[in-house]
């Protein structure tokens, strides 16, 4: 760990992902992305890395296959319109077993469908991040490149305009040495009639006299791609924060930088002496599902608060699978310039809201 | 002198002089499976050969990496003895892009055809190649989508009918083909750019020399070969009809040559 330093978030994120072995980036401006871009531009070429000024973000991440396939720790990242373009090859990568870092500053919270269901084709799931802050994403930054690296798969970090611009003190962890993993194509490999390869079609490599027909096997690709995935989602523990105490009658929901809102709402509502508790998931994907059912247990509310018109919603429906009421107090972000900084994300107006659904629980 | 000339009697009368060779005893070595799916009479296997061949005789088999597009070369992709990554349509040239910037030492080149590389992909290959970016892009050019069964592309000629544009190419409602490696020629980091074709023996040969001084001009910069390669399938022509009619159409608007050599060595 470094002495913390005082840094805005897309420094730090920056400074995180370099120390976590990031040694090739490539990216399109978009606000609230745009800051990571040029921190990378300044601190990649320092450490031996390539940071690309990509044409599209089609071409973004179409130069990280190519930097993932020969093994570079490779990251980018973009916000809504961008990571739109981005879907076909996040969805191809995922067959292609390609690791990846993708940081998805959203504006507001709109996104959380696109981010936890992709926008993309075909059977797949990618395991997502929700800081609620620089100091949590900083230790996000090595946990992603690992499961990245660990389970071959893109793995994205759901930020925002909060995130990319708050200054904090934060300390940037230790460098790691990045390493080839073995599976990487180098090029040295043709010639010994078992040249590499990596394809999102499958990597079975077909050769005369052993009875198989030139092409691939789709059937038997998708179906292992499938298995990978579930064993992935079921190795992957679930993270989620929570404060609640043993009188909880409504527990809150919340995630990313609103939840330190909400967080911070429902402390003040406690110290008042109101029946609350909070909760956060960590990761959206794997959803929390069974930490947030037995945090439910016993409560008569579950609320969610989200920048949006009710998305996580279902997620926490899933959860709780009707045993408790889901109600949603959130609501779309009523900032004008559209980056979801929103004038809603003030603890007293939070605190409102939430004493109105204590209320309405009270009387029933 | 004109009679039709048959191929002659194997004699039966006394043992062969030499053994017999399968076909496939001639596949190059950096094809691992002589058998494909693409259709008889298809060109892409002789472009690829070519490929293939000149990564071998260049010596670059033990540090090359071909990444190949969407289309029916595609079914070529789990076949070489090259290392491959497989792109998606059109994404080849952003691929090779992250190899090479990576990797200086390795050979990235990408094997795209004309609907991958012009119409999906145009706006890769063409910033790859003002980047100067060190990548070998390989465009088989037989002016439509083969693969998707043969609908027009960006590179289909005025006049061809295809199975979008049945009553023949019309520039008043289509547009007019881009003559891709004329464009790329025009970007200053674009250090070889030739079109070839394998209509021919000859054509093949002069192909194979344009592969050859691409790959070896990659270290300089960004070099294209476009070859036209026949697909009586896609075009309903006879297999046997198939190179004349390129040669009469495709070829008259793509023609072949060498349209840039910054090394300025001399090409034919
Ligand atoms: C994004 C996307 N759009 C469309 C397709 C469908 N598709 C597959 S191959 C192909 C045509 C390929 O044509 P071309 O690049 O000319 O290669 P050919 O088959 O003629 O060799 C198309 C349109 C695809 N795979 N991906
Ligand atoms: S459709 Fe055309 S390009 Fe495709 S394999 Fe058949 S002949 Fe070749
Ligand atoms: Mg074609």
């Amino acid at each position: 760990m470094s002495a913390p330093r005082f840094m805005a978030g897309s420094d730090a994120l920056a400074a995180a992902m370099v120390a976590a072995g990031c040694r090739f980036f490539a990216g399109y401006p978009m606000t609230p992305f745009t800051g990571v871009l040029e921190a990378m531009a300044q601190r990649l070429p320092g450490a031996g890395g390539v940071c690309m000024n990509a044409e599209s973000e089609l071409e973004a991440i179409g130069m990280c296959w190519g930097a993932a396939a020969i093994g570079a720790r490779a990251a980018t990242g973009s916000t809504g319109q961008g990571l739109a373009l981005m879907q076909e090859s996040l969805a191809e990568m995922t067959s292609a077993r390609l690791p990846l870092v993708v940081l998805n500053m959203a504006r507001g919270q709109g996104d959380y469908f696109q981010t936890t269901r992709g926008g993309g084709h075909g059977d797949y799931r990618l395991p997502v991040l929700a800081p609620v802050d620089v100091s949590e994403a900083v230790t996000h930054v090595s946990l992603a490149f690992g499961w990245a690296e660990a389970w071959r798969t893109p793995v994205m970090l759901f930020g925002d305009y909060y995130l990319a611009h708050t200054h904090r003190s934060v300390s940037i962890p230790a460098p790691e040495e990045p390493v080839t993993p073995a599976w990487a194509v180098d090029g040295r490999s043709g010639g010994t009639g078992r040249a590499r390869l990596i394809s999102p079609l499958g990597t079975v490599k077909q050769r005369d006299g052993q009875g198989a027909q030139a092409g691939y096997d789709l059937a038997v690709h998708y179906r292992a791609c499938a298995d990978r995935t579930r064993a992935m989602l079921d190795g992957i523990a679930p993270r989620i924060e929570a404060e609640t105490g043993g009188d909880t009658a409504v527990l809150v929901v919340a995630y990313g930088s609103p939840a330190a809102y909400v967080r911070a709402a429902v402390r003040e509502l406690r110290a008042e002496g109101l029946p609350v508790g909070y909760a956060r998931p960590v990761t959206l994907v794997p959803f929390p599902y069974g930490a947030l059912a037995r945090l439910a247990r016993g409560c008569r509310a579950v609320a969610v608060y989200e920048n949006n018109s009710g998305q996580a919603v279902d997620d926490v429906r899933l959860a709780v699978d009707g045993q408790v009421p889901v109600e949603f107090i959130g609501g779309l972000s009523m900032d004008p310039s559209g980056f979801g900084i929103a004038p809603d994300l003030d603890v007293t107006h939070l605190k409102e809201r939430i004493m109105q659904l204590v209320g309405r629980v009270a009387a029933r | 002198m004109n009679e039709p000339r048959f191929l002659p009697v194997v004699p039966t009368d006394h043992p062969p002089a030499c053994a017999a060779s399968l076909v496939h005893d001639f596949t190059p070595e950096l094809i691992s499976v002589g058998a494909h799916q693409l259709c008889p009479g298809c060109g892409e296997p002789m472009a690829i050969r070519a490929v293939a061949e000149a990564v071998a005789e260049l010596g670059l088999t033990r540090s090359c990496i071909a990444v190949f597009g969407i289309g029916c070369s595609t079914a070529f992709s789990n076949n070489l003895d090259i290392e491959v990554v497989q792109a998606l349509h059109g994404r080849a040239p952003s691929v090779a892009t992250g190899i090479t910037r990576m990797r200086p030492d390795v050979t990235a080149l990408t094997v795209q055809g004309d609907g991958d590389m012009v119409n999906e992909g145009l706006q890769e290959v063409l910033h790859a190649a003002a980047r100067g970016e060190r990548i070998t892009c390989f465009m088989l050019n037989n002016g439509v989508f083969g693969e998707t069964g043969g609908q027009m592309t960006a590179t289909t000629v005025l006049g061809q009918r295809t199975k979008n544009s049945p009553e023949g190419r019309d520039a008043r409602h289509h547009g007019h083909p881009i003559r891709l490696a004329d464009l790329v020629a025009t970007l200053d980091g674009a250090v070889y750019v030739a079109r070839g074709a394998v209509d021919t023996a000859v054509n093949v040969q002069r192909t194979k020399r344009m592969v050859l001084k691409a790959l070896q001009a990659q270290k300089r910069g960004f070099a294209l070969v476009e070859v036209l390669t026949m697909c009586p399938t896609g075009w309903a022509v006879d297999t046997t009809r198939s190179a004349r009619y390129m040669a009469d159409h495709h070829a008259r608007i793509h023609s072949m040559g060498v349209l840039k050599d910054t090394g300025g060595g001399r090409s034919r």
